[in-house]
């Protein structure tokens, strides 16, 4: 089982955290296409290799976390300017 | 039975040897098929078997061959026995015990004439693929052919009286996790060790020692001697490491942990693992290879100096290695004739064993034939390396070694050593494992360190503890690892003669040869087709042999074949072990007790227990309609809401409108996600200026705190908002019917209940039954007057039953949620999940009026928009069935004049108020318009008749119940109120300000009690600010004051202050004075009846933890003062290490309303350990 480093906890069981996936800019409500919020709401490259994803760590400090995991060796670092 | 009785003479028993690892003293009854059996202590049940002389122990999985002894380890295909009540033992592991029944398994009608093995003559309609050929076509024979199949199913009986069997499951922590306790496993557990590192040394077997118990049993027992007297080495012997997975999460199974417990999953997180599992014997393939009486020359070893018991008594030895020459040695020392002696490195070879149910003469390539009982093969070793595959290591096969090496180290912290890793003298070994074992301890204590030093529970540096953390690891270089020589070895695996390849699944070299010819050419596609390496052994003993054979079938080299790929579990684990105890959380409300006294029939809705009736729902319809009744709403999510940006976040959540809602006004809100689907509902108060109280629905309330937390911490963190889930920190009743006012107002104190003062969506906060600090809703889901009222939690029963009392005149009682939910039925409100589902959008739910597309954004909102102008979705309707007395059975299907389905009933029942059925259903607009009659196809096929209603609602469409204007009652006397915590008070009760305590006293060993009354205040506020500056403890730690309060920094910014029953409001007042002070938002929420606090105190606390709790307890990561949230049994909970002098102790808290369940979880895990309850201290020194 892999572990997530919380910034706040430490390393902790990827159990403890539900998976909020890579981060989607939501478009401005006024203007946006059906097209353009179809992406914000469904479309993801799923790369193989760094993606930023951001995780709630449910089980502990109720704090979203970004960082970067590479999806072949689920290595995972901060993202960049991630808060702490 | 008698001494004459062959049987219990042990006839093939040595005279003692030096290791053997019997207790000549201690003889063990047994039987065997029925036949009475002796042996000794120590004995596996397969070396009692031969001890008196029995060849034959199972019957072949296909052709049901004879099969005996081949490896006399746990991996011995042949030695799969039922034990009792226990099918599928592997008994030449399993270690003899007094009274055992052990049986041949898939026999019949007997071991040695057995029926079945007229497969052995259709054998070539069994060829490979058979079950895919044959059982095919025509399908509708498929039944008959699962009969037939079944006859065959090689396994044993379960038998259903079987007594029930405990199978365990914990967490475990090591730093070095060494997989093996052979000389290699033994000397790097040991160079861990001495590097300081915590380490845990698995050994498949039961002693430890390796191939050391019968070439050195001297050796052997001096180094588990050193083992086991050092401290930090964890010893588990009779476990298998069977899987490792990312970032070295291991499962270890241990077997036979305890009396009474069949076996234990230990999930372990090892900062380092080192396989050093050894080297498995191959068998050699030529015809006859499988009787009885083909032995490897290991197990020939094991039997003879371990189990002091003759193989044989005419032997030939097939030997291409110095192991087969010992066992040739160690033959002749036990005074087995070695009739002779064929030597593969002088061009030897064994061609065929003959015989009927057991080896009677040997062929060999010069064309002679020796008669023999015993054929010994040393053709060579199969590396184990699958834990190193499941790291990442890419083994390779070489050639020079005949066997698979393991190649460069893939993952981090996987290290390999022993003969798995290569050969060389034992002087070499041990350097090479000592060298590997300081170098994984060396990673386990520098990744250790790391993560300690950033651990928020780690006291801060100067701190010893700190200190400590850095601990003895050396920086200086590790020792170089030397390097181990590639072993030489003999090319041995198939004879001219083909044989069984693969012994577990009756898979032949002909088979596979056969399978090559079909277009089955790579390992991998021959695997699925055979099933070679697919049976209990998987690949253990037969892996290199199929591929070597496939290669020469496809004229390819081994390395060309390539491998198949090494899975977890690396050996059979029971499906017991992977369910261990299972820990399934359940919630209950502060008046569960009650419920369950007064006839309650439990309903599982999520992990709420809940009362669905008590007996008779239409009745309790009635009183509501007629009277008045009370329902325990408790689970109904509850987030306390403060700050200045409140409204812009409720703006944002709901699709209806928030900028203006006064002080003591309530609003009906929906809540969409982004993509315009109904997500929840539910009602927001406004409490105070800046203070809101939102509700949710029972299952939304954890969903829409994260929700709410998502939009304020990723989108607009600006927003100056705290959301504190407080769902249990009040007990909720609501009280309904046109007589609910009378009956609230006998209890409530300064609040005027009438209906000119306190009217439809308001809100109120008062005194109910002398329990200060309620919040009154004027709401209702049932469409008649009522009140929701929210009572701090620990006073819920005093509430419940102080109404109960006070209504009696009135015709008060109590109804359940099926009550609950024909009242809304008929009132035709909706429940989201129910009649809605994950594509039902608000304009699909008969939310027109709730949706606002004139606010600037709200979650979901382009949607909407869209959904509106196209005017697109189903609509939901009222429907009443023309025939009153059917009830359409939930999602039972509405019809277009098509056929084609167009809607269905999402919820249905017969109407007590009507006496009449009545539906909500979702329905293609084209038959939502009122007064259609639609077609309802019920679940028997029947299709009914029923018509859309003009309205949502069936009874009172008008809403005129609500005009209610019954007078307010003078109140009534009523008891003090009594707070009680989360787990019912057993047997004697004390008081301690106002609480119902148990006044048991317990110090000695290990102990759990219910500290619920403890008052606890949740204050946040800025992590930099002046609050956090007050309050000393940050994040992580643990604070004492002056005053006996102990504040824990239970989150970023967020405070939980701990203190006495009697000091809530002291505290309290405090915290609040704090806030004011500080610039950034601030905010105070009293938790004391939100959550149950329970105190674990003893030496063995984090012992009993590491059953439910998944983190790493050790007191340097976890010291005194330290502070965390996690998951314990499942559920989210705060644990602070809080010692009692030097006892280790821990203060656990979670929700209220999870606590019952806690406390009882500890309870049943905790009995292994002697944990007694104890009581809440009377005389108030708590902390």
């Amino acid at each position: 089982m892999i572990q997530i480093p919380c910034p706040w906890c430490g390393p902790r069981n990827v159990t403890e955290f539900h998976h909020y996936g890579p981060s989607a800019t939501r478009p401005s409500v006024a203007d946006t296409t059906v097209e353009g919020w179809h992406r914000y709401l469904y479309f993801r490259a799923n790369p193989l290799g760094p993606v930023e994803e951001s995780w709630y760590h449910a089980a502990g400090c109720r704090r979203f976390v970004a960082v970067v995991r590479d999806t072949h060796s689920n290595q995972i670092t901060p993202a960049e300017g991630a808060e702490r | 039975m008698t001494l004459t009785d062959p049987a219990t003479l042990q006839q093939r028993r040595l005279t003692p040897q030096d290791g053997e690892v019997i207790d000549r003293t201690r003889t063990l009854q047994f039987t065997w098929n029925g036949r009475a059996h002796t042996g000794f202590e120590g004995d596996t049940i397969v070396s009692a078997l031969a001890a008196a002389g029995e060849r034959m122990l199972s019957r072949s999985f296909k052709y049901h061959r004879p099969r005996g002894l081949l490896t006399a380890t746990m991996h011995d295909p042949g030695a799969i026995l039922q034990v009792d009540d226990e099918p599928n033992v592997r008994a030449a592991h399993r270690l003899l015990r007094e009274g055992m029944r052990v049986s041949s398994q898939n026999t019949w009608p007997s071991l040695h004439l057995d029926v079945k093995a007229v497969n052995q003559l259709i054998g070539r309609f069994l060829a490979p693929g058979f079950y895919y050929k044959t059982f095919m076509e025509p399908q509708s024979l498929w039944p008959v052919y699962e009969r037939v199949l079944r006859q065959f199913v090689h396994a044993g009986r379960v038998s259903p009286e079987a007594a029930e069997e405990v199978y365990d499951k914990r967490y475990a922590h090591t730093d070095v996790l060494v997989v093996g306790g052979g000389p290699a496993g033994m000397a790097a557990a040991l160079a861990a060790a001495q590097a300081g590192a915590r380490v845990m040394l698995v050994e498949e077997e039961h002693r430890l020692g390796g191939r050391l118990r019968w070439t050195d049993p001297g050796a052997a027992e001096a180094l588990a001697g050193r083992i086991h007297a050092t401290e930090n080495i964890r010893v588990l012997t009779n476990s298998t490491v069977a899987a490792r997975y990312d970032e070295n999460w291991c499962a270890v199974v241990q077997r036979d942990p305890v009396p009474g417990t069949a076996e234990r999953l230990l999930k372990t997180r090892a900062g380092s693992v080192v396989v050093a599992a050894g080297l498995i014997e191959r068998p050699y393939v030529f015809a006859g290879n499988d009787l009885p009486g083909v032995m490897l020359s290991t197990a020939v070893r094991r039997l003879v100096r371990l189990h002091a018991v003759a193989p044989g008594e005419r032997a030939v030895v097939f030997t291409a290695n110095p192991e087969g020459d010992a066992a040739v040695d160690d033959l002749r020392r036990a005074g087995v004739e070695v009739a002779h002696v064929a030597d593969a490195r002088t061009g030897a070879n064994v061609v065929r064993a003959r015989g009927r149910q057991g080896v009677q003469a040997v062929e060999l390539a010069d064309g002679s034939t020796i008669e023999a009982d015993l054929l010994v093969t040393a053709t060579g070793w199969t590396a184990p390396t699958s834990l190193l595959n499941m790291s990442g290591y890419v083994p390779y096969y070489e050639p020079r070694a005949a066997r698979f090496l393991p190649g460069a180290p893939a993952a981090d912290g996987v290290y390999c050593t022993g003969g798995i890793a290569g050969d060389a003298s034992d002087e070499q070994h041990r350097e090479h494992a000592t060298a590997v074992g300081g170098l994984a301890a060396r990673h386990a204590l520098r990744r250790r360190r790391a993560v300690a030093a950033r651990l928020p529970t780690v006291a801060a540096s100067g701190d010893p503890a700190a200190r400590d953390a850095d601990g003895p690891v050396s920086d200086a270089a590790p020792t170089a690892v030397p390097g181990l020589p590639v072993p030489e070895h003999p090319e041995l695996f198939r004879s001219s003669t083909h044989g069984i390849v693969d012994f577990s699944e009756d898979v032949s070299s002909k088979d596979l040869h056969s399978a090559v010819r079909e277009g089955y050419d790579s390992a991998e596609l021959a695997k699925r087709y055979t099933t070679v390496t697919m049976g209990s052994t998987q690949g253990k003993l037969e892996l290199v042999n199929a591929l070597a054979i496939i290669a020469e079938a496809t004229g390819k080299t081994i390395a060309e074949t390539g491998s198949t790929t090494w899975r977890p579990m690396y050996t059979s684990v029971t499906l017991g072990a992977l369910a261990g105890r299972h820990h399934d959380p359940v919630r209950h409300s502060a008046i569960q007790p009650w419920h369950e006294a007064h006839g309650a029939v439990p309903l599982v809705a999520g992990q709420w227990i809940r009362p669905d009736h008590y007996g008779d729902p239409e009745a309790e319809v009635r009183a509501v309609r007629n009277g008045v009744g009370i329902i325990d709403v408790t689970p109904i999510g509850k987030l306390d809401l403060q700050g200045p940006d409140v409204p812009k976040l409720l703006n944002q959540l709901y699709v209806n409108k928030w900028s203006r809602l006064d002080v003591g006004r309530v609003r009906y809100g929906v809540m969409c996600a982004e993509d315009g689907v109904v997500l929840d509902d539910g009602v927001t108060a406004r409490l105070g200026e800046d203070h809101y109280l939102m509700t949710t629905t029972s299952s939304g309330a954890a969903r829409v705190w994260e929700w709410a937390e998502e939009w304020l911490q990723t989108v607009h963190p600006e927003w100056q908002v705290h959301v504190t889930p407080v769902t249990t920190a009040y007990t909720s009743i609501n009280v309904a019917g046109p007589r609910s006012r009378q009956l609230v107002s006998r209890l409530v104190e300064g609040v005027d209940l009438s209906a000119e003062q306190f009217g439809y969506m308001q809100v109120r906060t008062g005194r109910v039954a002398g329990v200060d600090d309620c919040i009154l809703w004027r709401i209702g889901f049932t469409g008649e007057l009522s009140y929701e009222i929210h009572v701090p939690a620990s006073f819920g029963l005093h509430v419940w039953e102080c109404l109960l009392a006070a209504g009696e005149d009135l015709g008060v009682r109590p109804f359940g949620v099926e009550a609950q939910r024909v009242l809304r039925l008929e009132k035709g409100h909706l429940i989201v999940g129910q009649d809605t589902d994950g594509l039902t959008k608000a304009y699909s739910a008969g939310l027109d009026g709730a949706v606002k597309l004139d606010k600037d954004d709200f979650a979901g909102k382009p949607v909407l928009v869209w959904q509106h102008r196209n005017a697109t979705g189903p609509r939901l309707v009222s429907i009443q069935p023309v025939d009153p007395g059917i009830v359409p059975p939930e999602a039972s299907q509405i019809l277009l004049p098509t056929g084609r389905i167009g809607g269905r009933i999402t919820s249905s029942r017969h109407s007590p108020t009507l006496n009449r059925s009545v539906c909500l259903g979702q329905v293609e607009r084209s038959l939502s318009e009122p007064g259609t009659v639609l077609s309802i196809r019920l679940p028997d096929g029947r299709t009914v008749e029923g018509t859309v209603m003009p309205r949502l609602a069936h009874v009172d469409p008008e809403g005129t119940r609500l005009d209610n204007e019954t007078r307010p009652l003078p109140p009534v006397t009523r008891p003090a109120p009594v707070a009680r915590g989360p787990v019912p008070v057993v047997g004697a009760t004390a008081s301690v300000a106002g609480w119902e305590v148990s006044p048991l006293r317990r110090r000695e060993g290990l102990t759990l009690g219910d500290w619920s009354p403890m008052s606890k205040i949740g204050v946040r506020a800025p992590m930099g600010g002046s609050v956090a500056a007050a309050l000393r403890a940050r994040f992580g730690r643990t604070c004492r004051t002056a005053h006996g309060m102990l504040v824990v920094g239970s989150g970023p910014g967020e405070w939980t202050v701990l203190s006495g029953p009697a000091e809530r409001t002291r505290t309290l007042q405090e915290m609040c004075e704090l806030v004011q002070e500080e610039e950034g938002l601030a905010s105070v929420v009293d938790l004391t009846h939100g959550r149950a606090l329970f105190r674990l105190t003893g030496e063995r606390a984090a012992d009993l933890l590491a059953i439910v709790c998944a983190i790493d307890l050790s007191g340097d990561v976890v010291p005194d003062g330290a502070a965390l949230r996690s998951s314990v049994a499942g559920v989210a909970t705060d644990l602070i290490r809080h010692d009692d002098g030097s006892v280790p102790g821990y203060l656990l808290h979670c929700e209220r309303s999870s606590g019952r369940y806690l406390f009882s979880t500890l309870q049943e895990v905790g009995a292994e350990y002697g944990l007694a309850e104890t009581g809440f201290p009377t005389d108030g020194t708590v902390l």
